[in-house]
C-alpha cells in the first residue's frame, strides 16, 4: 500500500509542488483581496484562461522539440483575419453558418501554412528556430498591419458570440475548447509516435534520426500543429471580442513561455508534460485575475510577469543544483 | 547552424561573402529606386537617410557584440527608452547638465541595464532569449508604470538644439546636412570595430562565441566576457537613446518599443550568426542600410508604410533559406518523391 | 585466462635527467567510483613519455589532475621541476608551462590559423591592442620551428583535422610549454599524418620540451616513446622502458589478459550469403569495395581511422548514397534512400559515437530501446501501448542482462558497458539480418568488453550476419571469422585469425 503510494508520488513531484503553489496563491489573494474568493472571479478566470491556454499549447510543442515559436500571437491574429475576411465575403453580420465554418477552415489553414513554412525552414535548412520564428513574426505582423491599416475588423453574425461567451451545463464553451485541446495534446505527446519522436528529437536530433525516426517530418509537424493551435486561439479571440485587431494578445507571448517553464518544461527541449503546463497556466491566470482585482496597473503587471519569469528560472536553477548535490 | 555557403559559391562572378551579396543587392536595389523615383538618389534624401538611421546603426553594432559572443538580446530598445528617461530626469535634477554629463550618464545607465541581463544569464545559467524576454517586459512595464505613459518635452536646451555638423546646398537648391547623431554613430562604430577586431578583450569575446568550451579551457574569464558583451550593448543603447531623444526633441516612453526587431533583422541580414563567433561590423552596417533603404524606398514609391515590416520579415526568411540551398533542394526532392510515391500508390 | 597482477613498479625514473614532473599517491573518486587509486607518475625533462591503457583506465583523469582541471584527493604530492606545487588550477598549470592538447583541441574555427596559434597574445584580463603582424610573425616562427607550412591567413575551419592538431601544438609552443600532454592525438590521423606528427614530437624533444603521449595504439606507443607508464582500472601497472616491451607484452599489461587467448575463427563460407557488396565507391571516401558476408559470420574490418571504414558502414546503413556499385541483401538489390529504408530492410548499425549518435543520453532507458520499433508498440486507436513498451524493455533487459535501476532512468546514468547493451537491445529489437558494429568497445570498461563480445558471438551463432569495424586488432582477432584490411578507401587484404599471427596483422595495418 505504502509502496504503491510512493510510486504514485514519484514523478508527480512537480504537480504536487504546483498544487501547493496554487494553494499559496489562493490564500494570498483570498486574504489580501476581499472580493477574490467569489464565484465571479472564477467565472472570469474560466473565460480568460482559454486564449492564453491555447497559445501556451502552441508554444509547448516547439519548446519540447528543442526550439521556440515567437510567432504564435501573430499567427493567431492572421488566422483570425482570414476568418474575418471569409465572413465579410459571406455578408458580414448576415453571414450564415456555412460561411463561418468556411472561415474557421480558412483560419486553420492559414495557421498550418505559417507553421509549415517555419517548420520546413527549421527542419530542412537547419536554421535557428528563434531566428526563423522571429522573421515569421515580423512578416505576419507586417502583413496584418498592411491588411488592416492598424484598425479593427468587426461585423460578424451575432451567433458567433455564443462560442466566446456561451456555456454548456454551466461550463464556459471556451474552457471546453481548451480542455479538448489540452486532452488532445496530452494524448499526442504521451501516447503517439509523433509525441515520442518529438521528445527524443528535442533531446538529441541526430541520435533520433540515426534510430530511424524521420526527424524532418517530425519538426515540420511540430510547427504545423503549433500554427494550427495558434489559429484556434485566434478564432477564439475573434468570437470573444467580436473583432480582430493585429497585435491583440501580443503580451501573451511572455506568459506562454512563463507557463511552460513554470510547468517544468526543459528550456533546451526533450522534457515537459502537458498536465503540469496546464496546471501552471491555471495558476498564472489566477494570479492575473487576482492582480486585476487588486487594481494593479496594467504595465506594473507586465513588469511583474517578467520578474516572475526570472524568479521561476532562478528557482529551477537552485532546485537543479540542490537535487544534483543531494544524492552524492 | 549551416555554413553560409552562399548560392553559386562556385561561380566566379558572384560574391562569395555575405557582405558581398549585401553590397550587390544594395547597389541593384538603389539603382532600381533611383530609376523608379526621382527623389531617392538625391543628396538631400541620402543624407536624410543617414540622419535617420544613426540610431539603428548604433544599436546594431552594439547588438553585434552580443551576437558575436554567442548570446541574443531583445531588451535593448526598451532599455534605451529607460535610459532616456533616467538621463533626462537626472540632468534636470542636476540643474541642466551638458553633453558630457549626458553622455556619461546615458552610458552608465545603459551599462547597468546590460549588466542585469549579463548577471542573470551567467550566474543562473538561464538562456539569453528567456532572460531578455523577461527584462524586456520588466523594463517596459516599469517605465510605463512610473511615467504613467507621459512624455517629457521639457528637456534641457543642449539636448534640444539641433547641431548640424556639415551642411551644403545641393545643385537642386535643397540643403543636405549631417547632424550630431551621425558623428556619434561614426564614433560608436569605430570604437566597436576597434574593440571587436583590435583589442585583446574583443578577440576573447569572439573566441567565446566561437567555441565556449575551448574559451574556458584556454582560461578566458567567461563571467567578465558576459558583462563586457551585454554591457557594451547597454552603453550603445544608452548613447543611441540619447541621440534619438535629441533627434526627435522629446522623450516618449514607448517610442522605441518594437525597434529591437528592426535592428535584430538588420544585424542578422548582415551575416551575424545566432550562436556566436561570426559577424562583422561591415555586415551589420550593410544590413542596417538595406533595411533603411527598404523602408525609404517603399515610402518613396508610395507603398503603404505597413508593408515595410512584411517585406523585412520576408527578406530575412529568404536570406536564411538561401544560406543553405542544399536543405531547400532536399525539401523539393522529398516533396516530389512523396508525390511520385503517392501517384504510384494510386496506380498500384 | 591468466590475469596479470599489479606489479606496482614505482618511481621507475633513472636519474639520467632531472624530472620535470613527478606526482605521487594520486587518487581520485567520482561519485563513489575510484577513477584513480594511488598512482605515481613522473616525466623527465625532454622525454617522450607514453601514458598507455585502455579506455576508462584513468589516463584522462590523470591528465586533468596534473593540468589543474581536477583536484586530486588529499594526500597527493605534485612536483614540477623539483618544486612542490599545491592547489594547481588550469591557469597556474599553464603558467608553469604545462600544456594539454585535448582531443577536441579547443581551437576557434572562425579565426585565422595565425590568430589561433598566437591566441596567447589575446589572453589575460588587461586590455591591449592586438598586433596582427606580430601574431603572423609568431605563427610563422613557431611553424618553422616545427618544420610545417600552413595557410596562416585562412580561417581554421578550412583546415583538416591533422592540420588543426599541428595548430594546437603550435599554440602550446607559443605559450612556452615545458611539458605537453597530447590526448589521443593520432585518433583521427592518417598514417602519413601520424608520421608528420611524430616528426613534430621529435622536434619538441630536441628543444628540451617533454611530451606525454596518450594512446592505446600499441605500435605507435612503442615507436615514439622512451618510457611507458601503463594504467589499468585506475591503478598503476608499472613504468617500462619502451625498448624492453613488445606489442604483445604491452597489450597484456594494458588489458591484464594474456593474448594467446582463444581464436574462434571458422570458415563460414558454406552458409547462406546475407550481404554482398560489389564495386562500391563514393568519391573522396572509398573505392572499389567488394566483399560478401555469410549468415552466422563475424566479419571484421580494420585499418587506421580515416581509412574509409565508417564511411562504408554509413553507406550500408543508408546515411550516404554510393556513386557506383551494388549492395545486395539476401540476394535482393538494395536502393537505400535513408537509414529508415536500411532499417526496414533489416540492417542495424551500432555507431562508434554512442554519446551523440548511438543513444539519446538524457532520455530514459525504456524510450531508447523502444525508439526503433514504435510501430510494433501500437495498441488501441493506433496509440502507443505502455504495457507493450514495458514488456519489450523488460524482455531485452533480461535477455541481454542489462543492469539497470528503473527503466525510466536516463540512459546516461548507466555505465559504458550497460549503455552499449542498451544500444544492442534497441537494434536487436528490429530483428535485423545484418548487424554493423562500429568500434563496439569504445568507452566500455575492460571488464565489460568480454560480455559484449559474448553477446555478439551468440547472435552470430543464431545466424545473424555481423560486420564488425574496429581498430583494436586483438578484439577482431579473437572474435571475428575473417578480417578485412582497409587503407585509403580500399580493401587491400584479408586475414584468417589463427592462420596469420596477430603480430603480422598489426604490422600490416600499422605499416
Amino acid at each position: 500500500m505504502r509502496a504503491a503510494f510512493t510510486r504514485l508520488l514519484r514523478g508527480q513531484g512537480e504537480i504536487l509542488g504546483l498544487l501547493v503553489f496554487f494553494a499559496v496563491v489562493l490564500v494570498f489573494f483570498g486574504l489580501t483581496t476581499p472580493r477574490f474568493l467569489a464565484a465571479g472571479t472564477f467565472q472570469s478566470i474560466a473565460f480568460q484562461l482559454p486564449e492564453l491556454g491555447l497559445l501556451t499549447l502552441a508554444m509547448l510543442l516547439p519548446i519540447l522539440s528543442g526550439g521556440l515559436n515567437l510567432a504564435i500571437t501573430f499567427t493567431a491574429n492572421i488566422a483570425g483575419l482570414a476568418m474575418a475576411w471569409v465572413i465579410q465575403l459571406g455578408g458580414g453580420p448576415e453571414a450564415g453558418l456555412m460561411m463561418v465554418l468556411l472561415g474557421t477552415a480558412a483560419a486553420l489553414a492559414v495557421g498550418a501554412l505559417a507553421g509549415g513554412v517555419m517548420g520546413v525552414v527549421v527542419a530542412f535548412v537547419g536554421a535557428h528556430p528563434i531566428l526563423v520564428s522571429l522573421a515569421m513574426m515580423i512578416f505576419l505582423r507586417g502583413l496584418g498591419e498592411f491588411l488592416t491599416r492598424g484598425g479593427d475588423i468587426s461585423g460578424f453574425p451575432p451567433f458567433i458570440a455564443t462560442i466566446g461567451h456561451g456555456t454548456v451545463f454551466g461550463i464556459p464553451l471556451p474552457l471546453l475548447i481548451l480542455l479538448v485541446a489540452a486532452l488532445l495534446w496530452q494524448v499526442l505527446l504521451g501516447r503517439s509516435r509523433f509525441g515520442f519522436s518529438t521528445y527524443m528529437a528535442g533531446s538529441n536530433l541526430e541520435a533520433t534520426r540515426y534510430s530511424g525516426i524521420d526527424t524532418r517530418r517530425v519538426l515540420v509537424l511540430v510547427y504545423v500543429l503549433s500554427g494550427v493551435m495558434s489559429a484556434v486561439a485566434g478564432i477564439l479571440m475573434l468570437t470573444r471580442f467580436n473583432s480582430v485587431r493585429v497585435g491583440h494578445g501580443e503580451a501573451y507571448l511572455l506568459i506562454t513561455v512563463l507557463a511552460c517553464f513554470l510547468g517544468g518544461v526543459d528550456p533546451f527541449g526533450g522534457f515537459g508534460r502537458t498536465a503540469a503546463v496546464v496546471l501552471a497556466l491555471v495558476i498564472l491566470q489566477t494570479i492575473a485575475s487576482g492582480l486585476n482585482l487588486m487594481g494593479a496597473h496594467q504595465h506594473l503587471a507586465t513588469a511583474l510577469w517578467g520578474v516572475f519569469l526570472i524568479a521561476v528560472m532562478v528557482g529551477r536553477w537552485v532546485w537543479q543544483r540542490w537535487s544534483w548535490r543531494a544524492p552524492g | 547552424m549551416p555554413e553560409p555557403g552562399m548560392p553559386g559559391a562556385g561561380r566566379r562572378w558572384l560574391p562569395r561573402s555575405t557582405e558581398g551579396w549585401l553590397t550587390l543587392v544594395i547597389l541593384v536595389f538603389g539603382g532600381v529606386l533611383g530609376l523608379a523615383t526621382d527623389t531617392f538618389l538625391t543628396f538631400a534624401n541620402l543624407f536624410d537617410l543617414l540622419n535617420i538611421s544613426a540610431f539603428n546603426a548604433i544599436m546594431a553594432v552594439g547588438l553585434l557584440v552580443v551576437l558575436v559572443a554567442g548570446g541574443i538580446d531583445i531588451s535593448f530598445a526598451v532599455a534605451a527608452s529607460v535610459v532616456q528617461y533616467l538621463t533626462a530626469v537626472t540632468v534636470m535634477q542636476l540643474g541642466g547638465g551638458n553633453w558630457a554629463i549626458g553622455l556619461v550618464l546615458a552610458s552608465a545607465f545603459g551599462f547597468m541595464l546590460g549588466a542585469i541581463n549579463a548577471s542573470l544569464i551567467y550566474y543562473f545559467r538561464i538562456i539569453s532569449i528567456v532572460v531578455t524576454i523577461a527584462t524586456f517586459n520588466i523594463f517596459f512595464g516599469l517605465l510605463m508604470f512610473f511615467t504613467r505613459g507621459r512624455s517629457i518635452y521639457d528637456l534641457p536646451d543642449w539636448l534640444l538644439d539641433r547641431i548640424i555638423v556639415f551642411e551644403f546646398e545641393t545643385p537642386g537648391g535643397d540643403f543636405a546636412f549631417l547632424t550630431l547623431p551621425v558623428v556619434v554613430m561614426m564614433a560608436v562604430v569605430v570604437a566597436t570595430w576597434l574593440f571587436l577586431n583590435r583589442s585583446s578583450l574583443g578577440r576573447q569575446l569572439y573566441a567565446m562565441g566561437d567555441n565556449a568550451e575551448g574559451a574556458r579551457r584556454v582560461g578566458i574569464n567567461i563571467a567578465a566576457m558576459h558583462f563586457l558583451a551585454y554591457g557594451w550593448l547597454g552603453v550603445c543603447a544608452g548613447i543611441g537613446g540619447l541621440m534619438q531623444a535629441h533627434y526627435v526633441q522629446e522623450v516618449v516612453p514607448n517610442a522605441l518599443y518594437g525597434r529591437e526587431l528592426d535592428v535584430l533583422a538588420a544585424v542578422v541580414l548582415g551575416g551575424a550568426r545566432l550562436g556566436g563567433g561570426r559577424g562583422t561590423i561591415l555586415g551589420a552596417l550593410l544590413g542596417v542600410t538595406l533595411v533603411t533603404m527598404t523602408q525609404n524606398g517603399l515610402n518613396l514609391m508610395g507603398v503603404s508604410p505597413y508593408a515595410f515590416q512584411m517585406v523585412v520579415g520576408l527578406v530575412i526568411l529568404v536570406a536564411i533559406t538561401m544560406s543553405n540551398l542544399e536543405g531547400l533542394e532536399a525539401f523539393i526532392r522529398r516533396f516530389r518523391s512523396g508525390r511520385a510515391r503517392a501517384e504510384a500508390g494510386r496506380q498500384g | 585466462m591468466p590475469t596479470w597482477g599489479f606489479e606496482a613498479v614505482r618511481g621507475g625514473a633513472t636519474d639520467a635527467a632531472p624530472r620535470i614532473l613527478a606526482v605521487e599517491h594520486v587518487s581520485k573518486v567520482f561519485g563513489g567510483v575510484q577513477a584513480l587509486v594511488d598512482v605515481d607518475f613522473d616525466v623527465l625533462e625532454g622525454e617522450v613519455h607514453c601514458l598507455a591503457g585502455e579506455n576508462g583506465c584513468g589516463k584522462s583523469t590523470l591528465i586533468k589532475i596534473v593540468s589543474g582541471v581536477h583536484a586530486p584527493e588529499p594526500g597527493a604530492v605534485l612536483r614540477f621541476a623539483g618544486e612542490r606545487v599545491e592547489g594547481l588550477t588550469p591557469v597556474t598549470a599553464r603558467r608553469l608551462g604545462i600544456q594539454v592538447i585535448w582531443q577536441d583541441l579547443a581551437l576557434f574555427p572562425e579565426m585565422t590559423v595565425a590568430e589561433n596559434i598566437a591566441f596567447e597574445a589575446n589572453l589575460g584580463g588587461r586590455p591591449r591592442w592586438v598586433d596582427y603582424g606580430a601574431m603572423r610573425r609568431t605563427a610563422a616562427q613557431v611553424l618553422e620551428r616545427l618544420g610545417v607550412t600552413l595557410p596562416t591567413g585562412r580561417p581554421l575551419r578550412e583546415l583538416g583535422i591533422a592540420q588543426r592538431q599541428v595548430v594546437a601544438i603550435a599554440r602550446a609552443l607559443v605559450a612556452e610549454a615545458r611539458l605537453v600532454f597530447m590526448d589521443e592525438p593520432t585518433a583521427s590521423l592518417t598514417q602519413a599524418e601520424t608520421r608528420a606528427l611524430f616528426e613534430v614530437v621529435h622536434r619538441l624533444k630536441a628543444d628540451g620540451i617533454a611530451t606525454v603521449f596518450v594512446s592505446h595504439r600499441l605500435a605507435e606507443v612503442l615507436e615514439i616513446a622512451e618510457r611507458v607508464t601503463v594504467l589499468r582500472d585506475g591503478r598503476m601497472v608499472g613504468v617500462y622502458p619502451a625498448a624492453e616491451l613488445t606489442q604483445n607484452r604491452l597489450a597484456e599489461l594494458m588489458t591484464g589478459e594474456a593474448h594467446e587467448a582463444v581464436v574462434r575463427a571458422q570458415d563460414r563460407s558454406a552458409g547462406r550469403v546475407v550481404l554482398e557488396v560489389e564495386g562500391l565507391a563514393r568519391a573522396g571516401e572509398y573505392e572499389d569495395v567488394s566483399f560478401s558476408l555469410h549468415a552466422g559470420e563475424i566479419l571484421g574490418i580494420t585499418g587506421l581511422l580515416g581509412a574509409g571504414r565508417t564511411e562504408v558502414a554509413a553507406t550500408l546503413f543508408g546515411l550516404t548514397s554510393p556513386d557506383r556499385g551494388d549492395i545486395r541483401l539476401d540476394g535482393r538489390e538494395l536502393r537505400l534512400g535513408s537509414n529508415r529504408d536500411a532499417i526496414r530492410s533489416g540492417i542495424a548499425y551500432v555507431s562508434e559515437d554512442r554519446l551523440s549518435l548511438g543513444l539519446v543520453q538524457p532520455q530514459s532507458i525504456s524510450r531508447n530501446i523502444a525508439i526503433t520499433v514504435l510501430d510494433r508498440l501500437l495498441g488501441l486507436l493506433g496509440l502507443l501501448d505502455p504495457e507493450k513498451e514495458r514488456r519489450l524493455v523488460a524482455g531485452w533487459v533480461d535477455r541481454l542482462k542489462i543492469r539497470i535501476g528503473r527503466p525510466e532512468d536516463a540512459v546516461a546514468t548507466l555505465s559504458g558497458g550497460n549503455q552499449q547493451r542498451v544500444v544492442l537491445a534497441k537494434w536487436l529489437a528490429t530483428e535485423p539480418r545484418l548487424l554493423i558494429l562500429d568500434s563496439p568497445t569504445v568507452g566500455v570498461d575492460i571488464g565489460a568488453r568480454a560480455g559484449i563480445f559474448q553477446i555478439v558471438r551468440e547472435l552470430a551463432a543464431s545466424g545473424l550476419a555481423i560486420l564488425m569495424i574496429s581498430d583494436e586488432i586483438p578484439e577482431l582477432y579473437h572474435n571475428a571469422d575473417r578480417i578485412l584490411h582497409m587503407r585509403a578507401g580500399r580493401l587491400i587484404g584479408e586475414f584468417q585469425p589463427g592462420e596469420a599471427p596477430i603480430e603480422a596483422i598489426e604490422a600490416a595495418v600499422h605499416a
